[in-house]
């Protein structure tokens, strides 16, 4: 079996790699290119933890071969916060104690963005059919939601603010 | 394993027919790749056809709407025009799935993994979608209810690829809606799926409907003699209860952990009344 040479863009910088064809490309970040933060739940799509963005579009990166994404922009966790700074999100799960084990939560933050990305002000129902594919064990859901609703609402008065400004 | 991605279908087809072993088309891969990893199938060939031009396009054209086999179900949501044309069939593909999935599964795919509780197929039948399909010897365009023979089969010769699926030009004052029931309220199979699409003459009558059943059978059923329980009513309580009736009647289901059959067949006909009484709102009639 020959490896098959891939060009992508991941989180705006451009990466190349060699791939088996039937690799995940979940199988790809984690294991030739140590970006670890999406994890493997399920590997056939039910569990959202392995959740990346390809050409800004949420999907499952257990459910995508390496091979597909040459030419594509990815969009993993590792590309969430702006160097120590963490993303809204990001710190709104921590305020909120959005998590216990942690394995769900770089799939829920890439999903929970992906959502607010779209639908700035989504209500709780939206909250909760947007985060659907993504499962937790642990927290029961409710803080989850919370630490999503408040981090979109920070966000939009940073967004009002910026516009008085400007 | 070998995967290609061809820059067109004749060349997909053509790599698909030389295939000694194993072939299959990959569109988004939401059934396929979870088949490969759950061991069921081992390909030898992977033809990606996303790279096909026009593949990914959905075309506005005289005769209605061309969607290209790899249009996403998200791609779908987001087109106003065909939402306000086929409004049941863009909630149909919209089911399939979490937000994820949406990004990457296909009406195609929906339709060529021939699973007999396919959200989008009852929505595609009742709307009287044709594929068109390119193989090795040339084009052909057939009904999508023509595609799947049983679960996981279907009519395709070998080589034989859905390039696209045509959605019929509106008449003025129709309408069409898509239920499922699902144990759940997201991520689940359909255990019953109703898909009704009706036209109405100015004084709303129904002159023409479909009504397609999913998850009752071992293929997706266009069912006649529902849609004859509409035609020519304004669908008052009696033609509802005909079509309902109707609808019970075309059900031959499996008795299952997910709903027994004497449940898929009451659910069939209370759906089928439900699916009508939106197609009847969205067609502009009361
Ligand atoms: C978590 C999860 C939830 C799901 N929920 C639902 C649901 O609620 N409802 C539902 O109906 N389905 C559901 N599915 C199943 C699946 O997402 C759908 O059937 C989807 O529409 C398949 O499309 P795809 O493009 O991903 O197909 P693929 O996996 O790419 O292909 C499916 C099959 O069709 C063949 N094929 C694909 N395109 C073509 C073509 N153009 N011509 C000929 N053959 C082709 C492939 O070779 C393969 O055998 C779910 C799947 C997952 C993983
Ligand atoms: S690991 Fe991909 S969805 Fe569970
Ligand atoms: S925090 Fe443990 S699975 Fe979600």
């Amino acid at each position: 079996m020959s490896g098959i040479h891939v060009t992508t863009k991941i989180n705006g910088d451009e990466v190349q790699f060699v791939c088996e064809a039937d690799e995940s490309l979940l199988d790809v970040l984690r294991n030739r290119l140590g970006l670890t933060g999406a994890k493997e739940g399920c590997g056939t799509g039910d569990c959202g933890a392995c959740s990346v963005t390809v050409d800004g579009r949420l999907t499952c990166s257990c459910l995508v071969l390496g091979a597909e994404v040459d030419g594509h922009d990815i969009g993993t966790i590792e590309g969430m916060a702006m160097g120590d700074e963490l993303h809204p999100l990001q710190k709104k799960f921590i305020e909120h104690a959005a998590l216990q084990c942690g394995i769900c939560t770089p799939g829920f933050l890439v999903a929970a963005k992906a959502l607010l990305d779209h639908n700035p002000e989504p209500t709780e129902t939206e909250i909760r059919f947007g985060l659907a594919g993504n499962l937790c064990r642990c927290t029961g859901y409710d803080k989850i939601v919370r630490a999503v609703q408040a981090a979109a609402e920070e966000m939009n008065s940073a967004k009002k603010i910026q516009q008085k400004v400007a | 394993m070998r995967y290609e991605s061809p820059t067109s279908f004749k060349a997909a087809a053509e790599l698909l027919s030389k295939e000694k072993g194993q072939a299959f088309i990959l569109a988004g891969g939401t059934d396929l790749l979870v088949r490969m990893r759950t061991g069921f199938i081992e390909p030898d060939l992977v033809v990606d056809i996303k790279r096909i031009g026009g593949s990914r396009e959905i075309k506005k054209t005289e005769s209605g709407f061309k969607i290209g086999a790899a249009v996403s179900g998200a791609e779908l949501g987001e087109h106003k025009a065909l939402k306000k044309a086929w409004p049941g069939v863009v909630e149909a593909a919209n089911l399939i799935g979490s937000k994820q999935v949406q990004g990457r599964c296909t009406m195609a795919g929906n339709l060529c993994n021939a699973s007999p509780a396919a959200d989008s197929v009852p929505a595609l039948v009742a709307a009287g979608a044709k594929a068109v399909i390119v193989g090795p010897k040339g084009k052909r365009k057939v009904a999508v209810e023509e595609i799947p023979t049983g679960p996981g089969k279907t009519s395709l010769k070998k080589g034989e690829i859905v390039e696209s699926i045509i959605l019929p030009k509106r008449a003025p004052k129709s309408g069409d809606a898509y239920l499922r029931f699902i144990p759940r309220s997201e991520m689940d199979i359909a255990v019953v799926g109703v898909g009704v699409n009706v036209t109405l003459d100015a004084k709303g009558i129904v002159t023409k409907a479909r009504v397609a059943l999913g998850a009752v059978a071992p293929t997706v059923r266009l069912v006649p003699a529902a849609a004859k329980a509409l035609i020519g009513t304004k669908m008052e309580d009696a033609a509802l209860d005909k079509l309902a009736e109707a609808c019970a009647a075309a059900c031959s289901p499996i008795d299952d952990k997910r709903g027994t059959r004497e449940f898929r067949i009451k659910v069939a006909g209370v759906l089928a009344r439900r699916a009508a009484i939106i197609a009847r709102q969205r067609a502009g009639g009361k």
